[in-house]
């Protein structure tokens, strides 16, 4: 059994581990073991990061320097634009795009010699010839990690890394000092609004199902991260579990519960296997079970696989799901706090609120309300994708304005081109435009501006993006995973990408544009649950700021981005052509002919705008017109 | 009784706890439209009409449960507008035949649609699955007309327990389904029409077969014999605009003369003969001690619901055919011998409450000598289409009675319509039979009325017990099957019939609308109905009727005999549980 | 039904079924006790078997004790389950907006050009389905892929015709 005093042991002997993961400004010379920690997340996993591990720890030992180095695999350092992303501590030597052929390199010079490897390090840390610690670069110096804390510096695998980094104290502290009702009051005077969608007290939430008398309860944890172009959640479980399972347990303790579910995608294999590694951890240390911390505090986890369906992002369909059902939502109330699971109270609360409970509880209701605005607190993680030069993670403070986000920690818009739109709070949320830019980021500015927060998706778009195919796209997707159960989502979402289609075809009338509108509010109104209620927002912030653009398509027939395929064509330029014949070779429908050396022509009616031949001349002759 | 305080529409009322806005609103004779909603069958909140405002929100009234202080309001431009989207909505993706559907008349959308002043649908679109399953004898399917209520599945599942059907896929894609898609007639569907009777619109209906029959009418070589079942008659004339249980005999009778029948026979004959048949069967198993309970088989429903579900227990089954049955076999045996008409020349129709009797009529086991029993089976609904299609004046026909050796018939015959019938009509002559004294009262209440599932010993004279079970509905059923199955309970003899109530609750029976179904105990109606029939006769015990006395000393010999086991007992399959 | 499945079949196909029989066999035990086992099972037997076939379906529905029609509805609900086989190596391309914006539509035509497949077809020969997919969380390497296990990201269309032969 651990006890209280079993971590502080544990702690103390992790802690020296950890105290070589910060950038401390000692000379190169003097540092005499590096902590070389490589992202482990999803995205540089994908492009290999898993082969730089094997890499760095073959190179160390065939030069025998494993007394002064060591390799760790993180969680996501947030930027995934340059991965796999290698940080060398403790100068904070960030490392891009690494390949598995650098690695004898990296380790040779700057391992045992301790001169950083030139050729792959981030072009944003070289400044007037010296080297920037990777804090100091504009990705990250405003950032304010709460959330995304342990993302990168410790190895998400070892429980005692979590430990030493103050883990578990939260829990043990609201056990042994706090009464439940103490626990719910901290959390509801931080401020902390839920961070999946709808921007509820958490707290308050826990309240409610803290006053329900039943010996039953549960806690959820909503990890079906469902927003295209958000990771957040994703991210935490894969480089900071057990911060959400200690969350899970105060949240249990607080309101009575002693079972816990975690649901989470099962398009998310990393995040699920850390997740279930994790959780055996703590069981093994006794920090979930029958008697946690030796206390006969009582409290497991289980794990439920999602299984693709937008739609159990809703609570009550989430439930469902949980139960064995179809996960289609049932109406509010009840409020699943009062009947939610198996008729039980529960609380659903996302991965990255639960993320900052632990730290709510450590740091106090008043340090947590002391960051961000007066009605939201804290920070948000935001994923930044889309025609931006750093993709990536970000966690702000609330209250910064979306220019700073996207200019100063995002890099701006790559290619010289011109900003035009940022969507946030994915297919529910909305497009804002240059205007907006230096609008704060907040729960309630955002929905007063016609988007929202939603779970923290930042898409931004340049001028090569048609916002009528925006529309569509976001209405495509919720038309798509709509559960089918109420009518103004099932048929209305239908009728509305119809609309929609008709207009990025070229057949829309302006009378289409107002029925849109109107379309669009019922389906607000009168639908069952948040997926419809929200469903129409992208198409409406278009309307309204973008008007000018679903006008083009319709009374010119353009499409001004030159995206939408009935209204555009093909053509070859016959003074760039050199006469090749690729395209010829390559057009599905041989709509393409001409002689060898001489200028090829397109047949627009066998053309079915593919867009082939524009992919594959060299020489830039094909034009959209 | 706790009770609250709300605010609709501006009238302040008080209300008990517990009880929704749509059921507050109705006390104030405030209308609102519903259409997924069912009482006690489907709850989902789906279709979005039901919507009052609440503060700024639109929520569904039929399942918000009103809250101290609530302020409702029922009738605003946002409600009027929800609402008519919802419909229109539903209407873009619904094929509109109106002019030639089943339901035109009876259809929930269509009442809702003209109630919310709907003169045009303004969307138009792709409409989602269009596809017909016409596999079934006895229930065909419509997706085009679907709305996705839900409210067949809820009947279909909740209620019966049977699972043929569910919702499969999802979005604009989401239909009604079997597992696999398969046709109905390949499904576990036990026929019993309850998704008829749920179902708002024309998705859902019987398998008619009013053209059969009036072809065989026409045919002049065909003798053509109508039989009627105990519970049509005190339903029929609902079709008509009488009230809910109006018994309405002697016109039913003088109906199908005019339509033009050689021979009205009751159903209530075969009945009492199935009641002969079953008693002693009954008898014979007490004696020996196989095969208890005794399992009542007069429902084809249930029948196939037992042959799906619990095929280990299909020897429980009474070997009886069920009443119709018997008698179709009667009419083309002894009817057709004393008349000196070649049975293949008989044509046997049954009207009957059911759907399910489309099916069993056309089961292999139910024929003699190569010929069903039964040839076609009409329901209800569409005895009454016919009467309207030939222009009789229902309401002002006079009374006839029916023809003979089918036409007499005991008050025990014509509860069966009703749950409980059976038992005790069985009762009163297992009683007499074994005692050889007179019953003084012949009612046995306790095996009356509307409880799921009524348990009962019966005493009879010299000490012997039989222990009885009444169940209705195939939810209650199942239950009671599994406890038998774990040993949980054990009984000599069980009446089961599918359908809440009994067959005056059949699946051919007239249909109501969902309002209608919660604020009528149409079930109740019917019973009453039934039971006056009863008492209003003269002869109330089975074995008394002087016709079944007559067809045993002419025909049949005795109960039980060589020639009742060839004509009047059947045998049941196994059949795939998925 | 369950017996079919181990008949007719050579000696190390029917080990092979063996095997996989227990597994679900296995998942159904893990399972069978708690409540909502339905889902944690279906998503062993697509583990298994790539696909939800109809007869292990059945084994499933008799161990639950829940109706076919609930499973199907349950199984054609979740787009992660697929009642249907699927080819060798399964293409799946991202289509959550980070990888729209930069071009997934184009990819995915793409690759059904290239394949001569529809989206979520198979191809002829088995060798391939076509699938788009809800966000792969990958968006630093938009526009992503997957095929089998592998990631591919930072695509152009004129890549699809190299990737296919790596296949």
């Amino acid at each position: 059994m651990k006890l209280l005093t079993d971590l502080d042991a544990i702690r103390t002997l992790a802690k020296g581990r950890l105290d070589n993961r910060r950038i401390t400004g000692q000379t190169p010379e003097s540092i005499q073991y590096r902590s070389v920690m490589v992202c482990g997340g999803t995205g540089c996993t994908s492009s290999d990061s898993n082969a730089i591990v094997d890499a760095l720890n073959r190179e160390i030992e065939s030069l025998g320097i494993q007394n002064k180095a060591e390799v760790v695999r993180t969680g996501c350092f947030g930027l995934c634009e340059l991965g796999p992303v290698v940080i060398v501590y403790p100068e904070g030597i960030f490392y891009s795009r690494v390949e598995v052929k650098d690695i004898p390199e990296i380790v040779e010079q700057h391992l045992l010699y301790g001169t950083p490897y030139e050729k792959r390090i981030y072009e944003q840390t070289k400044k007037d010839g010296e080297l920037l610690n990777f804090e100091e670069t504009d990705f990250y110096k405003k950032q304010v990690r709460i959330a995304l804390r342990n993302c990168g510096t410790i190895d998400p695998e070892v429980i005692d890394e979590y430990i030493a980094s103050d883990g578990y104290t939260a829990l043990g502290k609201v056990i042994m000092t706090m009464t439940p009702g103490q626990v719910v009051d901290t959390v509801k005077r931080s401020g902390l609004r839920g961070r999946g969608g709808g921007g509820f007290n958490t707290g308050l939430k826990w309240e409610f199902a803290a006053k329900q008398e039943k010996t039953q309860k549960f806690i959820i944890c909503n990890a079906d991260e469902g927003d295209p172009g958000a990771f957040m959640d994703r991210s935490i479980l894969e480089g900071n579990p057990h911060a959400v399972i200690e969350a899970m347990a105060i949240a249990g303790y607080a309101i009575g519960a002693s079972q816990g579910f975690v649901y989470v995608r099962a398009e998310y294999p990393i995040a699920v296997q850390r997740l279930m590694k994790a959780l055996d951890q703590a069981r093994k240390y006794e920090l979930l079970g029958d008697n946690v911390l030796g206390t006969g505090f009582k409290f497991d986890i289980d794990v439920r696989l999602g299984a693709g369906a937008f739609v159990c992002g809703e609570e009550t369909a989430l439930i469902h799901s949980i139960e064995g059902f179809r996960g289609m939502p049932t109406p509010k109330p009840p409020f699943p706090a009062v009947q939610g699971l198996w008729n039980e109270p529960t609380i659903i609360n996302n991965v990255e609120t639960l993320a900052n409970i632990p730290q709510i509880i450590l740091n106090g209701a008043d340090w947590y309300a002391s960051i961000g605005t007066e009605k939201s607190k804290g920070t948000k993680v935001f994923a930044l994708g889309g025609k931006v030069v750093n993709t990536g993670l970000v966690e702000v403070p609330m209250g910064i304005t979306l220019r700073e986000v996207i200019f100063e920690i995002g890099g701006g818009i790559p290619n010289g081109k011109k900003f035009k739109a940022v969507q946030t709070g994915g297919p529910s949320g909305g497009c804002l435009t240059e205007e907006h830019l230096d609008c704060t980021i907040d729960f309630d500015t955002l929905t007063s501006l016609g988007s929202m927060m939603g779970s923290g998706g930042m898409i931004i778009m340049d001028e090569d993006t048609c916002m009528v195919d925006v529309a569509r796209f976001y209405l495509d997707f919720t038309r798509d995973e709509s559960c089918g159960k109420c009518t103004p989502c099932r048929i209305g979402t239908k009728r509305l990408l119809e609309l929609l289609d008709k207009i990025t075809e070229g057949k829309g009338t302006l009378a289409d544009l107002d029925k849109m509108e109107s379309l669009s509010l019922q389906i607000k109104n009168s639908s069952l649950c948040a997926l419809g209620q929200t469903a129409p927002n992208p198409v409406l912030s278009t309307i309204k700021y973008f008007r000018d653009e679903y006008v083009a398509h319709i009374t010119e027939q353009k499409c001004p981005a030159g995206v939408c395929k009935s209204l555009i064509s093909y053509e070859i330029d016959a003074q760039l052509c050199k006469g090749c014949s690729l395209c010829a070779r390559k057009c599905p429908t041989d709509a393409i002919s001409g002689k060898p050396k001489e200028p090829y022509v397109i047949e627009k009616a066998t053309c079915i705008k593919c867009g082939v031949c524009f992919d594959v001349c060299k020489f830039k002759a094909v034009m959209i017109v | 009784m706790k009770t609250i305080n709300i605010t609709i529409d501006g009238i302040d009322t008080e209300i008990p706890k517990g009880m929704t806005v749509l059921e507050a609103a109705r006390g104030l004779d405030i209308q609102i439209p519903t259409l997924c909603y069912l009482q006690g069958v489907n709850h989902s909140t789906s279709c979005r009409v039901c919507v009052v405002e609440v503060g700024p929100r639109l929520i569904a009234s039929c399942t918000l449960i009103a809250e101290e202080g609530m302020q409702i309001r029922t009738n605003t431009k946002k409600v009027r507008d929800a609402r008519r989207t919802s419909v229109e909505l539903l209407l873009s993706d619904h094929e509109r035949e109106c002019l030639s559907c089943s339901r035109g008349g009876s259809c929930e959308l269509q009442s809702v649609s003209n109630d919310l002043n709907i003169r045009q649908v303004s969307y138009v679109g792709e409409k989602s699955s269009q596809e017909k399953d016409y596999t079934s004898p006895a229930i065909l399917r419509d997706a085009a007309k679907c709305i996705l209520c839900g409210r067949c599945v809820g009947a279909c599942g909740t209620l019966q327990t049977v699972h043929a059907i569910g919702f499969a896929g999802r979005g604009f894609d989401t239909v009604i389904s079997t597992a696999f898609g398969r046709p109905l007639a390949e499904s576990t569907c036990i026929n019993c029409g309850q998704c008829i009777m749920a179902c708002p619109v024309g998705a859902l209906s019987e398998h008619e077969n009013i053209g059969d029959v009036w072809n065989a009418i026409a045919n002049p070589a065909k003798t053509v014999v109508v039989q009627t079942a105990p519970a049509v008659r005190v339903a029929l004339g609902e079709e008509f605009g009488m009230p809910i249980g109006s018994r309405v005999t002697g016109k039913m009778v003088a109906a199908l003369r005019r339509l033009g029948f050689d021979k009205v026979f009751d159903t209530n004959f075969g009945a009492d003969l199935t009641i002969m048949e079953e008693g002693t069967e009954l008898l014979n198993r007490l004696g020996s001690g196989q095969n208890l309970p005794l399992m009542t088989s007069c429902c084809p429903g249930w029948v196939k619901f037992v042959e799906h579900n619990f095929p280990n227990m299909l020897d429980h089954l009474s070997t009886c055919k069920s009443p119709h049955e018997m008698e179709g076999a009667m009419v083309k045996s002894y009817f057709a011998k004393k008349e000196g008409i070649a049975p293949e020349d008989i044509v046997v129709v049954s009207i009957m409450p059911c759907t399910a009797k489309k099916f069993e009529s056309g089961r292999d086991e139910l024929s003699g000598g190569g010929l069903s029993d039964v040839d076609w089976v009409l329901t209800t609904r569409e005895l009454a289409a016919m009467i309207k299609e030939a222009g009789i004046d229902f309401a002002n026909l006079k009374d006839e009675a029916f023809d003979n050796p089918f036409g007499e018939a005991s008050g025990a015959g014509v509860i069966f319509g009703a749950t409980g019938g059976v038992a005790e009509a069985a009762l009163r002559t297992v009683f007499e039979l074994t005692s050889g004294q007179e019953l003084e009262t012949v009612e046995y209440t306790a095996v009356r009325g509307m409880e799921g599932i009524k348990e009962n010993v019966i005493e009879l004279p010299g000490g012997k017990e039989i222990r009885t079970a009444v169940v209705h509905g195939l939810g209650n059923a199942r239950k009671l099957m599994e406890a038998i199955e774990r040993g949980e309970k054990s009984y000599d003899f069980m009446e089961v019939m599918a359908c809440a109530g009994g067959c005056i609750t059949g699946g051919g029976q007239p249909i109501h609308d969902a309002r209608t179904v919660e604020t009528v105990n149409i079930k109740a109606e019917r019973a009453k109905g039934i039971y006056s029939e009863d008492e209003a006769q003269e002869i109330r015990k089975s074995h008394k009727n002087p016709q079944i006395q007559k067809l045993y000393a002419e025909f049949l010999g005795s109960p039980g005999g060589h020639k009742s086991h060839e004509l009047l007992h059947t045998h049941y399959l196994v059949r795939s549980r998925f | 039904m369950e017996e079919q499945l181990t008949s007719g079949c050579g000696a190390t196909a029917e080990a092979d079924i063996d095997e996989k029989l227990e597994k679900i066999e296995a998942a159904i035990e893990q399972f069978r006790s708690i409540k909502g086992a339905l889902i944690p099972v279906l998503h062993e037997v697509q583990d298994v078997y790539g696909y939800l076939p109809e007869k292990i379906l059945q084994i499933v529905s008799r161990a639950l004790n829940l109706p076919m029609s609930e499973i199907y509805g349950v199984a054609s609900f979740y787009h992660f389950f697929s009642l249907t086989p699927k080819g060798d190596n399964i293409i799946r391309v991202c289509m959550g907006t980070a990888c729209y914006i930069k071009g997934a539509q184009a990819l995915l035509d793409r690759f059904s050009t290239e394949l001569k497949v529809p989206v979520q077809g198979t191809t002829e020969d088995n060798k391939f389905t076509l699938e788009a997919t809800r966000c792969l969380g990958a968006c630093g390497l938009a526009p992503v892929l997957t095929i089998g296990e592998k990631v591919h990201g930072r695509l152009v269309p004129n890549n699809v015709p190299k990737i296919l032969k790596e296949y």
